[in-house]
């Protein structure tokens, strides 16, 4: 396990150190007319160099790229261009905004998603079957801004109109603020999340849920007088939740890295949306350590759910 | 009299018994399949909607560029409803958008087309030298198709768009080069065990080389799963490039795309409902029928699948 371990967690580094060269080799190796912008419209050349200069930018790239590694390794992502805030504080300061976002949404696409595909799979090839694929399809094909913008649309804009001031327009009201305003901020974006991402649990839980149902033990439960509810719950759910878990680890990991269009749509200065900015603002550092951030966390979650199946299925370890 | 004789016929020489490929049986299944020929016949005519875009001018008098500043705009300057002459009413510059939708969807099928296949090219044929070179060859290819998996897909690709500034050729490479390493590792999976079977080994003695083998030999067996993932992965790449345009780095104005107009009709959405409904359901019913019909296709090329 130990051996397991070390390997995974060398090649998540391997991946992460082969990325941030990608990266910054993409983006500082574009053309960039950062300084220009910064010094203004009737900035002098001695100006713009000077500011360049003082950003690293007239380093030749590799150089640049040693000196945010060696700062990277030591956790200071640089300096934004702009305010000269450190960028881990711009991540530290919109990780709970996406974080909220993430953990509400998965709370109701776990739910939707697994109740969906237990039902389905108890009940194959019937109204209901369809019926819930069907659902779970419909949202699926959303584009998520669409998906975003109607929400807002019907509910939002109708029922406030109509008189039902239930939801706000968008925005972030911090948890500290007030549980209450909080949860009205991120209703919405966190249905339109679940909505868009329920699906792949639906089709993930009825499939594994069918096989699970098909199993031996399965008909010793039930030739043993067992409730079929309990049945259903607690000896096949169990098993059939494996492939679930593993899908959903791989989720959060990704939305945790930034829901850009959610997000977006709802005004929500999350992760997402910070890089959204930063990117019309040619801010690269700020880019870099968004981007960076959300690939570790990706690798982060997949060596988890990597461990996470080392520890349910032994068998896995000897590959 | 006649029928007489064509029975004899049909009695004298019966009917030999064919044998049918796992392909011809899975179009077999998909043909039985309801929803999925259903929307077949509406991605069918989406397609013939995009072909004859300029069928839709020609009956409207409406090019999809033209501002009607005049008949096309309340007085105020706000879009019209649907009426006579603007069948799905007019956007914020007085521009048809029954109109706009048709050639939109050209924009939407072509990138949804172009940018899966160079997306199941590079990514089978890395799967398939990764999977059956094994080695160093694996060693690399696995771990750029973990790069590329861990790169977080939209933020870089709105970086790279950005960078470059946007255009179609910029968005299907930038769809393409980051959607193959799902393919590719597919792909890589079921090499991995095909390579070890016997066919493989009676095609190397017979002195095949490894391109023969990978490309004539292997290459077939692994056609279903990729069959099954590429029509899965059109829809998505369709919602990818209206993203993108949404997020403003689609195709440059004033070139009509449904993911564009639904963007511009944001600061409409209080005054005029269908700038954002019609394009909305445009798209939504392009992937809609995109998904359905690749669930049917994922159904009939899997023969272990649950609804058989």
């Amino acid at each position: 396990m130990a051996m397991f371990l070390i390997r995974r967690i060398g090649h998540g580094l391997l991946v992460l150190w082969l990325i941030s060269i990608a990266v910054f080799g993409l983006f500082f190796v574009a053309p960039s007319n950062v300084a220009q912008t910064l010094a203004g419209r009737q900035a002098t050349p001695e100006t713009i160099a000077l500011i360049k200069h003082r950003l690293g930018l007239d380093l030749p790239v590799w150089k640049q790229y040693l000196h945010f590694l060696g700062n990277a390794l030591k956790g200071n992502l640089g300096y934004d261009y702009y305010h000269q805030v450190p960028v881990t504080k711009i991540i530290a300061q919109a990780l709970p905004i996406t974080v909220s976002l993430a953990l509400g949404a998965a709370v109701l696409w776990l739910l939707l998603g697994v109740f969906n595909g237990v039902i389905s799979a108890t009940h194959p090839r019937t109204l209901a079957d369809r019926g819930l694929t069907l659902f779970a399809l419909f949202f699926y094909s959303f584009p998520s801004f669409l998906l975003g913008l109607l929400l807002l649309y019907f509910l939002y804009f109708r029922l406030t109109l109509a008189g039902f001031n239930w939801f706000p327009a968008g925005g972030y009201a911090p948890i500290v603020d007030g549980v209450g305003p909080w949860f009205q901020h991120l209703v919405l974006p966190w249905v339109a999340l679940a909505l868009l991402l329920a699906a792949t649990y639906t089709r993930l839980t009825r499939g594994s849920m069918l096989d699970v149902l098909g199993e031996d033990y399965i008909r010793t439960a039930r030739s043993k007088g067992i409730r079929e509810s309990r049945v259903v719950v607690v000896h096949g759910l169990r098993s059939a939740l494996t492939p679930v878990v593993t899908q959903f680890g791989i989720d959060l990991g990704q939305l945790v890295g930034g829901v850009v269009v959610i997000e977006t749509v709802f005004s929500l200065p999350g992760l997402g949306q910070t890089a959204v900015v930063a990117i019309n603002q040619q801010d690269l550092p700020v880019i870099i350590g968004i981007v960076l951030f959300a690939s570790a966390a990706v690798v982060v979650a997949n060596i988890l759910v990597d461990i996470g199946y080392a520890v349910l299925d032994p068998r896995v370890r000897l590959h | 009299m006649s029928t007489a004789i064509e029975m004899v016929d049909v009695l004298d020489e019966p009917k030999a018994i064919e044998g049918r490929s796992p392909f011809v049986l899975a179009v077999h299944r998909l043909r039985k399949d309801k929803v999925a020929m259903i929307s077949l016949v509406v991605i069918l005519l989406i397609v013939l909607m995009a072909i004859f875009a300029p069928v839709f001018t020609a009956i409207t008098g409406h090019p999809p560029n033209e501002q009607y500043r005049d008949i096309g705009l309340t007085p105020d300057g706000l879009p019209r409803g649907p009426n006579g002459t603007f069948w799905l009413g007019t956007d914020d510059l007085g521009r048809d958008i029954l109109v706009r939708i048709a050639y939109g969807a050209r924009v939407s099928l072509l990138v949804g087309v172009a940018a899966t296949a160079i997306t199941v090219v590079i990514g089978v044929v890395l799967g398939l030298a990764a999977g059956f070179l094994g080695g160093i060859t694996d060693t690399v290819l696995a771990r750029l198709i973990d790069v590329v998996l861990s790169v977080p897909f939209l933020l870089v690709a709105i970086a790279l768009v950005s960078v470059t500034g946007p255009s179609l050729t910029v968005t299907v490479l930038v769809i393409g080069f980051f959607s193959w390493a799902s393919v590719a590792r597919i792909v890589r999976g079921q090499v991995l065990s095909l390579r070890e079977r016997e066919f493989v080994e009676a095609a190397r003695s017979l002195g095949a080389g490894n391109t023969r083998i990978m490309f004539v030999d292997i290459l077939p067996n692994v056609i279903a799963p990729v069959i099954v993932y590429t029509t899965l992965l059109i829809p998505v790449v369709i919602v990818t490039q209206a993203t993108l345009s949404f997020l403003g780095l689609g195709l440059p104005p004033p070139t009509a795309d449904w993911g564009g107009m639904i963007s511009a009709s944001q600061n409409y959405y209080t005054t005029a409902w269908w700038f954002i409904m019609f394009p909305g359901l445009a798209l939504l019913i392009t992937t809609l029928a995109f998904n359905l019909f690749g669930d049917g296709v994922r159904d009939a090329f899997d023969p272990r699948s649950d609804r058989s």
